[in-house]
C-alpha cells in the first residue's frame, strides 16, 4: 500500500500542492485527474522523487520512502514523450536500469526478452528509438519501466501524443497488462473518458487539491463539487433566478422563461428568492426524466 | 548538368588558391636554400630529415601538447557554458549567443594586442601589483606560457561553445530523469547520457579547435615570446628571419599531412556512427 500524508509543494509564491493524503492499495490501477496545472504531475513527479516535496510524508507498506532519492526508490515512471535514449538501440534502453543493478549478463537478456514479448515488440530489439512510431516507443518506454519490477508504476500522461484510434487501443492494452501484472499504477490524465475508463479509482485534482476520490462511477454518478460535475463533462449547466423554494426543492426560471424545479443543496440561511443560481443536469438522464440539482450560487 | 556548372567556380577558387599554393609548397619543401636565401630547385629529403631532428620534435610536441590542452579546456569550458546558455532563459539565451560570438567582430590582433597591453609593461595589471607593494618580474609577467594557454582559449572558445550549444537545444533533459528513475547516479548520467548525446558536437567543436591551435603563431608571438616557440612560429620563423624556404615548407608539409589525418580518422568516425 502506497500513502500520501499531508503532501505540500510550494514554489518561492505559489501553492502547487495543497495537504494531498491519498492512500493506494497493491494492485489498484489509481488514476489522477485534472485539468492542466493542477498539480497532478508535481504530484506524480513527487511520487517518483524527482521533484520534493516541501511538506509531508510517502509511505510504503508501512517504511517511509520520501527521503530516498528518485534512483533508489522502488518505481519507475513512463514519461509523456516516451523520453527514450536515443543513442542507444530498443535493448540497451530496456536493459539500462538492469545493467546498473548490476545484474549478470544471462539474466539481463533474459529479462529485456521476457518484457519485449510482454509489449510484443520482440522483433524491435536492435532498432534505435527515433525509427519507432509513437505507439511502438510508448510500449518500449513502459517495458523499460516495468523490467526493473517496480513496486509502483507512475504514468504521466502516457497516450496523450497518440492519435484517437491509438490511444484506445493502447488503454485497453494497458489495463490488460496493469491486470496480469497485478501491479500498483499511478495514472496521470487530464482526459475524463480514459480516466474513467481505465482506473479503479479516481483523484479528482484541482488548484493542488484532491478535491474527490472514488470510483469512477461514483465520480460520474455524484460529483461532489461543481468542478467535479463540470470538469467530467457529464453536465450542463443552467443559469436563471429563483423564484420559489420549498423545503430542498427550489424552482429556477431561465432566460427563456422556462421553469425549472430541482434539488436544492445550498444551505437555507443563505437563499433568498430572485438570488440567480446554476443549475446542473445530468445530461446522460436528460432525455428519460429531468433530474437536476442546484449546487450553489454564483454571483451575488 | 547544371549542378557542375554551378561549381566551377568553387572549384576555380579551390584550384588557384588551395591546390595551387599546395602543390608549390610541396615542390619547395624539397629544394635546397641558395646562399643568399634563394631557392635553388633539386631533389632531396633533407629538410625532412631535419624537421625530425629533436631540436624541432621539441618544439612540435610542445605544440601538440598546448594544442591538446587548449582543445580539452575549451571542451569541458565550452560544454559547461553551453549547458548554462541552453537552460537559460529565452530573453537571456539570445543575448549570450551574442555575447559568444561577439569577439569575431573585433580583430584577432587587437584582440591579443590588448591582452599584451593589460599584461605588459606599465599596464593595468602591474600597476596594481605595484600599488598593492606585490613584488614581480615585469618580463615573466608580460609574456609567459599561461598568457598563451589563456589567449588560445579565449580565442578557440567560441568554435567549441556554438556547436555544443546546438546539441543543447536538441538534447531533452527528460532523459536524465528517465535515467535518475531507473537508477542512476550523477557521474553514471554524464557519461551514459549526457556526454554520448553530445559526442557529435563535442567532436566537430574539437577539430574546430585543434586545427587551428596546433598552428597558431599570432597568439604564442605576442604573448609568448621568444622563449616560448611553437610550431606556427618555427614555420614563420624559417620563411621571414632564416629565410630557409624548403625547410619551412616542409615544416608546413607535415603539419598539413598531421591536420589531415586528423580530419580524415574525424570523418570517418563520424561517418560510420552517423549510419
Amino acid at each position: 500500500m502506497l500513502e500520501l500524508l499531508n503532501i505540500g509543494k510550494s514554489f518561492a509564491s505559489q501553492t502547487a500542492l495543497r495537504s494531498v493524503n491519498l492512500s493506494i492499495a497493491e494492485g489498484e490501477f489509481f488514476s489522477l485527474l485534472g485539468p492542466s496545472g493542477c498539480g497532478k504531475t508535481t504530484l506524480l513527479r513527487i511520487i517518483a522523487g524527482l521533484e520534493n516535496a516541501t511538506e509531508g510524508k510517502i509511505i510504503l507498506n508501512s517504511e517511509r520512502v520520501d527521503q530516498l532519492s528518485a534512483s533508489q526508490r522502488p518505481f519507475n515512471m513512463v514519461f509523456q514523450k516516451y523520453a527514450l535514449f536515443p543513442h542507444l538501440t530498443v535493448e540497451e534502453n530496456i536493459a539500462y536500469g538492469l545493467k546498473l543493478k548490476k545484474l549478470s549478463k544471462d539474466e539481463i537478456e533474459g529479462r529485456v526478452a521476457e518484457v519485449l514479448a510482454l509489449v510484443e515488440m520482440s522483433e524491435f530489439r536492435d532498432r534505435r528509438p527515433e525509427t519507432l512510431s509513437g505507439g511502438q516507443a510508448q510500449r518500449i518506454a513502459i517495458a523499460r519501466a516495468l523490467v526493473n519490477r517496480p513496486k509502483v508504476l507512475l504514468l504521466d500522461e502516457p497516450l496523450s501524443a497518440l492519435d484517437q484510434k491509438l490511444r484506445e487501443h493502447m488503454q485497453r492494452e494497458l489495463r490488460a497488462l496493469q491486470r496480469k501484472l497485478k501491479l500498483t499504477f499511478i495514472y496521470v490524465t487530464h482526459d475524463q473518458e480514459e480516466a474513467l475508463v481505465m482506473s479503479d479509482r479516481i483523484g479528482i485534482m484541482n488548484k493542488g487539491e484532491l478535491v474527490q476520490v472514488s470510483s469512477p462511477r461514483e465520480i460520474y454518478e455524484n460529483p461532489e463539487s461543481i468542478f467535479a460535475a463540470q470538469f467530467l463533462g457529464t453536465t450542463s449547466l443552467l443559469q436563471g433566478e429563483l423564484v420559489e423554494i420549498s423545503q430542498d426543492l427550489a424552482t429556477i426560471r431561465l432566460g427563456d422563461g422556462t421553469l425549472v424545479k430541482a434539488k436544492c443543496n445550498i444551505p437555507s440561511d443563505q437563499i433568498r428568492l430572485g438570488m440567480s443560481l446554476d443549475a446542473y443536469v445530468r445530461k446522460a438522464m436528460v432525455f428519460n426524466r429531468l433530474d437536476t440539482q442546484v449546487f450553489g450560487t454564483q454571483g451575488q | 548538368m547544371k549542378s557542375k556548372v554551378l561549381a566551377i567556380p568553387a572549384l576555380v577558387w579551390f584550384g588557384f588558391f588551395v591546390l595551387a599554393p599546395l602543390i608549390i609548397v610541396i615542390a619547395v619543401s624539397f629544394a635546397t636554400q641558395g646562399t643568399y636565401g634563394g631557392l635553388e630547385w633539386s631533389v632531396t629529403f633533407e629538410n625532412y630529415v631535419r624537421a625530425f631532428s629533436t631540436t624541432y620534435l621539441g618544439i612540435f610536441f610542445e605544440s601538440l601538447k598546448l594544442a591538446l590542452l587548449t582543445t580539452i579546456s575549451c571542451g569541458v569550458l565550452g560544454t559547461l557554458m553551453a549547458w548554462a546558455m541552453s537552460t537559460s532563459s529565452p530573453q537571456h539565451r539570445h543575448l549570450y549567443v551574442c555575447a559568444v560570438a561577439l569577439p569575431f567582430l573585433t580583430n584577432l590582433i587587437i584582440r591579443i594586442y590588448a591582452l599584451r597591453l593589460f599584461v605588459g609593461y606599465g599596464g593595468p595589471l602591474q600597476g596594481t601589483l605595484q600599488f598593492l607593494g606585490i613584488p614581480f618580474d615585469p618580463f615573466v609577467l608580460s609574456q609567459n606560457k599561461v598568457l598563451v594557454f589563456y589567449g588560445m582559449v579565449t580565442t578557440y572558445l567560441p568554435f567549441m561553445v556554438l556547436p555544443l550549444y546546438g546539441a543543447f537545444e536538441k538534447f531533452d533533459f527528460t532523459w536524465v530523469e528517465a535515467a535518475q528513475d531507473l537508477g542512476a547516479g550523477p557521474w553514471k548520467i554524464l557519461f551514459s547520457v549526457i556526454l554520448p548525446n553530445l559526442k557529435k558536437a563535442l567532436g566537430s567543436g574539437a577539430l574546430l579547435v585543434f586545427i587551428p591551435s596546433l598552428g597558431e603563431y599570432v597568439i604564442p608571438d605576442l604573448l609568448g615570446g621568444a622563449k616560448n616557440m611553437l610550431y606556427g612560429n618555427l614555420i614563420t620563423e624559417e620563411f621571414l628571419k632564416s629565410r630557409h624556404w624548403p625547410f619551412g615548407s616542409a615544416l608546413s608539409v607535415l603539419l598539413i599531412v598531421l591536420l589531415l589525418t586528423v580530419a580524415w580518422i574525424y570523418s570517418r568516425r563520424a561517418a560510420k556512427h552517423g549510419s
